[in-house]
C-alpha cells in the first residue's frame, strides 16, 4: 500500500471512529429524563425561576383517590392498558362564589367522585355526595372518564356533563345548591366509550354545544364483553374506533344529534379535542387529537357544515398518538397555536408532540400550521397525557405543563418489547387482544415525572421540571390550571391514573403583575365560550379563549389569567364575542380580576 | 443492505434476458423504491421527504469520495442508494442529524472493516445497528406496520421473492421464514405468549427489507449455497435468543453479529483452500 493510501485509510478510520464516538456520547447526554433528586430548594426555584410548586393535598384537605376502571376478564392479560385512562380533573366555580372549585372523576364501578367545593380558606370539602354528583360510576351506566361545565341553559350557573365508558349524563346545576340529572330525554346518546368532551358553540347561536368524542367503539361494554377484537387494526392507521358525537343545543333542554350532518363520520380513535376559530369568521373550529393515526382539523362553514381539512392544514399527516390539544400564545403575537401530546419512548419510538403555530393570518380562510415544537424546545416529554399553557411565573410569557407516564407497575420492568411485537403486525393480530402479549405487572413508559417548561420568551422553553416541584412519577392525566385561592397566580391540578392527584401551589417568588378577566356572554352564550380575549402592554399582545373544555380530559377555569411581567400599565385589552360584537377596554386595572358582561351592540 | 447483484450462470437465451442480466443491479433498488412509493402512497409511511433525501444523499456521496480516495475507481451508485433509502425508511428521528449520521456511518463502514479486500457487515446494517443499539433518545427503529392492507403486503412480498430467486438468495429468505416460524413456535411456548404474537413481527415492513434486502445482500453473504443456508439459520437462532431478552431489533442485531463473522470465516477458508491448490507439490526429485 502507497504511504498516500496507508494515511487516507488511517484518516477515514479515524473519522470512523469519531463519528461512533461521538453518537454513542450523544445518546448518553441526551437523556430527557434527568430526574434530579437533590431538587433546588423551593426559596431557590423562587428566586430563579419566579415560582415553585408545592403539592398540598394535605393542607387542602383532599384526600381524593383515582381507582381505574374493571375491565372484562377476556382482557386480563392487558388489563392494565386497557384502564389506563378515566382520571380526570375540571375547575368550575359551580356555586357563584367567585372561588374556583375542583371536580376529579373516578373509574371503578362504584367508586366516587369529588367536588372540591373552595372553602376559601385554603381548604376544600368534598360536596360531591351532598350535590349528587359522587355515585356516577353504575354497573350498566358505565364509568366516569372526565367531566366539562357549562351554563347550557344559559340560566347563569354551570351544569355538568359527565362522559364515560358509558351512558353520557347530564346534571342541570339548581343555583349552586344541587345538581338534577336530566339526561333521560336530553338527547344524549346511549353509549359512548369517550375519554373526550368539549362544549362550544359550532353555530353562533348563543346555545353550547356538545362534541363527544369515541375512543372504543360504543358497541363495545368493556366490563362485559364477547369478544376480544376490540383494539385498533393499526398502530398508525386505524379508523376502528369509536364514532364521535356533534350533539346540537336546541335551547329546550334537549340536544339533537346532528353528528353526519355535519360531516363529523370519521371513527378514528379519538382522545382530545378543542375549538377555537382559526380563520376569523367567528366561528369555532375543531381540533381532534386521534391515538393511531392522524389529528384532524375541521373548517366550520359558517355554523352550517364541518370540513375536514388536517392535511390542507399541515396537521393531518403524520400519525402519532395524540393524546392532548390545547391552546396557547407561545410568542405574544396575538398567534395562539395547538399543542398536541404523543409518545416519546428512547430508542423505541419517538413521535414528539407538537406545538401547531398558525402561519396564515386570522383572515386565511384554510388556516394552515407550522410545528415549533422541536425548535421551541417542547417536544420530547415522554409519553404524555394531558397539557396546559398559563404564565405560572407572571413574566408576561405562557409556560406548559406536560403530564407523563403511561403505567407505573413493577419497576425495572418494561411492556415495550412485547408491545412492539404485536403493533409491528398485521391488522389481524393487532386488533384482537388475546395475541397481546401478557403484561404480567410489567411497566410501560412508567415512573415518568412531569415536565414543566419555562417560556423564556424568547421563542425558547427551558425545562425546569426537576427545579420547580418535587420529583414525583406518578401516571399523569389530565392537566387543569386556575387560580385556587385568588392569590393572581396559576396553580396546578393533575389527575394521575390509580393514584392521588396532585394539587401544586404556585408560590410565587416576583412581584410582577397581573390581570384576570371572567366573561359574561349576554348575546353570546352566557359562558362566552369561544370568545377571544387580547391583552396589549409594553409592545406585546397576548390572545386566549375562553374554551369549554380543552387538554386531555380536563377543563381549566373558566377566566383568562394574564401575567404581565415588571409592567405596571396594560395598554388595552379587546374582547372579542362570539356573537360578532366586540369590546375595548383601555387601561384597565391590573393586579385584579374583572368580571365583564357582554355589552349590547350599537345599531 | 447493500445488494451488488450479479446474476451469475443465467443463460442468456433471450435479448431480454440478456438485458436483465446486465441491468440487475438495478432491479433491486428499483424494487425498494417501489417498496417506498406503495408504502407511502397508500400510508403516507414517511414523516419527511427531507430525511430520505438527507439520508441517500449522504450515503451516495459518501460512496463516491471514498470509493474515489480509497479504492481510486468510480463506483456505481446502485448499493449506496440501497443503503441510503434502507436507512431513510428503518431509521425514525424527528431530526436530521442521524440520517445523515447512521449514512455515513454505514458506507464508511464499508472501507473501514475490510478483510481479504472485501467488507464484512452490511452497510446499513451496520449503521442502524450502531444507532439502534445506543438507545438513543433521537432514534427509533420502523417497528411499526405499515397498514393493514393486505393486497399491498402480497404485492411486496410476491415482488420480493422473485426478486430474490432472480438473485439466486431465494434459498436464504426461505431457509430464514422458515427457522423464523418454527422459533417463534419455540418462542410461544417458553414465553406463554400467543403463536400469532411471536410471529407478527414477520408480517410488518421491517421484516419485509430485512429478508429481501438486508439478509440476501450477496457483498456480506458466504459464498457456498449451503453456507449461506447455515448463516440464515444461526442468524435466526441469534435472533431467537435476543428476543427472548427483549431486544425489539433483534433481526438487526443478529445479522451484525453473525453476518461479519460468517463472511470472515468463509473469506479464510476460501484463501486457505487457494493457497493450499495453488501450492506447488513435489518435484520429480523431491525425497518427499
Amino acid at each position: 500500500m502507497s504511504p498516500s493510501k496507508k494515511y487516507t485509510k488511517i484518516i477515514i478510520t479515524a473519522i470512523f471512529i469519531c463519528l461512533l464516538a461521538i453518537t454513542f456520547v450523544a445518546s448518553r447526554n441526551n437523556d430527557f429524563f434527568s430526574i434530579k433528586r437533590n431538587s433546588r430548594q423551593k426559596a431557590a426555584a423562587e428566586k430563579a425561576f419566579g415560582f415553585y410548586l408545592e403539592p398540598v393535598n394535605k393542607e387542602a384537605k383532599i384526600s381524593f383517590r383515582h381507582i381505574a376502571p374493571e375491565v372484562d376478564p377476556k382482557l386480563n392479560n392487558i388489563k392494565m392498558q386497557i384502564a389506563s385512562m378515566g382520571a380526570a380533573v375540571s375547575i368550575c366555580d359551580f356555586d357563584n362564589d367567585g372561588w374556583n372549585d375542583i371536580y376529579f372523576t373516578n373509574s371503578a364501578i362504584g367508586s366516587k367522585n369529588a367536588l372540591y367545593r373552595n372553602l376559601h380558606n385554603g381548604e376544600f370539602e368534598d360536596v360531591a355526595g351532598k350535590m349528587q354528583l359522587a355515585h356516577v360510576n353504575r354497573k350498566g351506566s358505565g364509568v366516569s372518564m372526565g367531566a366539562v361545565w357549562c351554563d347550557y341553559d344559559n340560566d347563569g350557573f354551570k351544569d355538568l356533563l359527565l362522559y364515560k365508558w358509558g351512558k353520557p349524563e347530564l346534571f342541570k346545576n339548581i343555583e349552586g345548591k344541587r345538581f338534577e340529572r336530566v339526561t333521560e330525554g336530553s338527547g344524549l346518546p346511549a353509549w359512548v366509550n369517550a375519554n373526550s368532551a368539549i362544549w362550544f358553540d359550532f353555530n353562533n347561536d348563543g346555545l353550547p354545544d356538545i362534541f363527544i368524542g369515541g375512543y372504543y367503539k360504543e358497541i363495545f361494554h368493556l366490563d362485559s364483553l364477547n369478544t376480544t377484537k376490540i383494539m385498533p387494526e393499526s398502530f398508525r392507521y386505524a379508523n376502528n374506533g369509536g364514532r364521535n358525537f356533534l350533539l346540537k343545543n336546541k335551547g329546550n333542554g334537549k340536544f339533537e344529534d346532528v353528528t353526519n350532518e355535519y360531516g363529523l363520520t370519521s371513527t378514528k380513535w379519538t382522545l382530545a379535542a378543542a375549538a377555537a376559530d382559526f380563520n376569523g369568521d367567528g366561528y369555532p373550529e375543531l381540533y381532534i387529537a386521534n391515538d393511531y393515526n392522524v389529528d384532524e382539523f375541521y373548517l366550520n362553514k359558517n355554523g352550517q357544515r364541518f370540513e375536514e381539512k388536517g392535511r390542507e392544514a399541515g396537521v393531518g399527516h403524520i400519525p402519532k398518538s395524540g393524546m392532548n390539544a390545547s391552546f396557547g400564545d407561545i410568542a405574544n403575537d396575538g398567534n395562539i397555536g395547538v399543542y398536541t401530546t404523543n409518545i416519546t419512548e428512547k430508542g423505541i419510538l419517538i413521535q414528539g408532540n407538537n406545538y401547531w403555530q398558525p402561519r396564515s393570518d386570522r383572515s386565511a380562510e384554510q388556516p394552515s400550521f407550522v410545528d415549533l415544537a422541536q425548535i421551541s424546545g417542547i417536544e420530547n416529554a415522554g409519553w404524555s397525557y394531558g397539557a396546559q399553557f398559563g404564565d405560572l411565573n407572571n413574566d408576561g410569557f405562557m409556560d406548559l405543563y406536560v403530564a407523563n407516564g403511561f403505567i407505573s407497575a413493577k419497576e425495572n420492568t418494561s411492556y415495550w418489547y412485547d408491545y412492539s411485537k404485536v403493533t409491528g403486525g398485521n391488522s389481524a393480530i393487532i386488533g384482537d387482544a388475546k395475541n397481546w402479549p401478557d403484561m404480567e405487572g410489567k411497566s410501560q413508559s412508567g415512573y415518568e415525572q412531569d415536565k414543566i417548561w419555562l417560556n423564556n420568551s424568547d421563542g425558547l422553553f427551558e425545562d425546569v421540571s426537576d427545579k420547580v416541584c418535587p420529583a414525583i412519577t406518578y401516571d399523569g392525566r389530565a392537566v387543569a390550571i386556575a387560580d385556587l385561592w385568588n392569590r393572581g397566580v396559576l396553580d396546578v391540578v393533575v389527575a394521575n391514573q390509580n393514584n392521588i392527584p396532585l394539587v401544586y401551589k404556585n408560590y410565587a417568588g416576583n412581584d410582577n403583575h397581573w390581570i384576570a378577566f371572567d366573561l359574561q356572554g349576554t348575546i353570546s352564550n352566557a359562558d362566552a365560550i369561544g370568545a377571544r380575549v387580547e391583552v396589549e402592554w409594553d409592545g406585546k399582545k397576548q390572545a386566549q379563549i375562553v374554551t369549554g373544555g380543552m387538554g386531555f380530559s380536563s377543563q381549566n377555569q373558566h377566566r383568562l389569567h394574564f401575567g404581565i411581567g415588571k409592567s405596571d400599565k396594560i395598554d388595552r385589552v379587546v374582547i372579542y364575542w362570539p356573537s360578532g360584537h366586540a369590546d375595548k377596554i383601555e387601561n384597565p386595572e391590573i393586579n385584579k380580576l374583572h368580571i365583564i358582561k357582554e355589552s349590547k351592540p350599537n345599531n | 443492505m447493500q445488494q451488488e447483484y450479479k446474476l451469475e450462470n443465467i443463460p442468456a437465451t433471450t435479448s431480454r434476458s440478456q438485458w436483465l442480466k446486465d441491468n440487475f443491479q438495478y432491479i433491486p433498488p428499483a424494487f425498494i423504491t417501489l417498496i417506498l412509493l406503495v408504502g407511502q402512497f397508500t400510508f403516507g409511511i414517511l414523516d419527511s421527504y427531507t430525511t430520505l433525501v438527507a439520508a441517500i444523499a449522504t450515503a451516495m456521496i459518501a460512496e463516491i469520495i471514498l470509493a474515489r480516495i480509497v479504492l481510486g475507481t468510480w463506483k456505481n451508485l446502485a448499493s449506496a442508494y440501497i443503503t441510503g433509502i434502507s436507512v431513510g425508511i428503518l431509521i425514525r428521528s424527528n431530526v436530521i442529524w442521524p440520517y445523515v449520521v447512521t449514512s455515513l456511518l454505514s458506507i464508511l463502514s464499508k472501507y473501514v472493516f475490510r478483510y481479504k479486500d472485501r467488507h464484512l457487515w452490511n452497510p446499513s446494517n451496520f449503521g442502524i445497528s450502531w444507532m439502534l443499539a445506543l438507545y438513543s433518545a433521537n432514534v427509533a427503529g420502523l417497528s411499526i406496520q405499515w397498514g393493514s392492507n393486505l393486497l399491498a403486503m402480497s404485492v411486496i412480498w410476491i415482488l420480493g421473492l422473485l426478486i430474490v430467486n432472480r438473485a439466486k438468495r431465494l434459498h436464504v429468505t426461505v431457509t430464514y421464514v422458515i427457522s423464523f416460524i418454527i422459533l417463534a413456535y419455540v418462542r410461544c411456548l417458553i414465553t406463554g405468549d400467543a403463536f400469532l404474537a411471536e410471529l407478527s413481527p414477520l408480517t410488518g415492513p421491517m421484516y419485509q427489507l430485512f429478508i429481501f434486502f438486508m439478509i440476501t445482500d450477496p457483498p456480506t453473504s458466504v459464498s457456498s449455497r449451503k453456507g449461506r443456508i447455515i448463516v440464515a439459520i444461526l442468524v435466526a437462532i441469534a435472533e431467537f435468543v435476543l428476543r427472548l431478552n427483549n431486544l425489539i431489533y433483534a433481526p438487526f442485531f443478529a445479522l451484525f453479529l453473525v453476518g461479519p463473522l460468517a463472511k470472515f470465516l468463509d473469506l479464510r477458508w476460501n484463501a486457505l483452500h487457494k493457497r493450499k491448490q495453488e501450492k506447488p507439490g513435489p518435484g520429480p526429485g523431491s525425497v518427499i
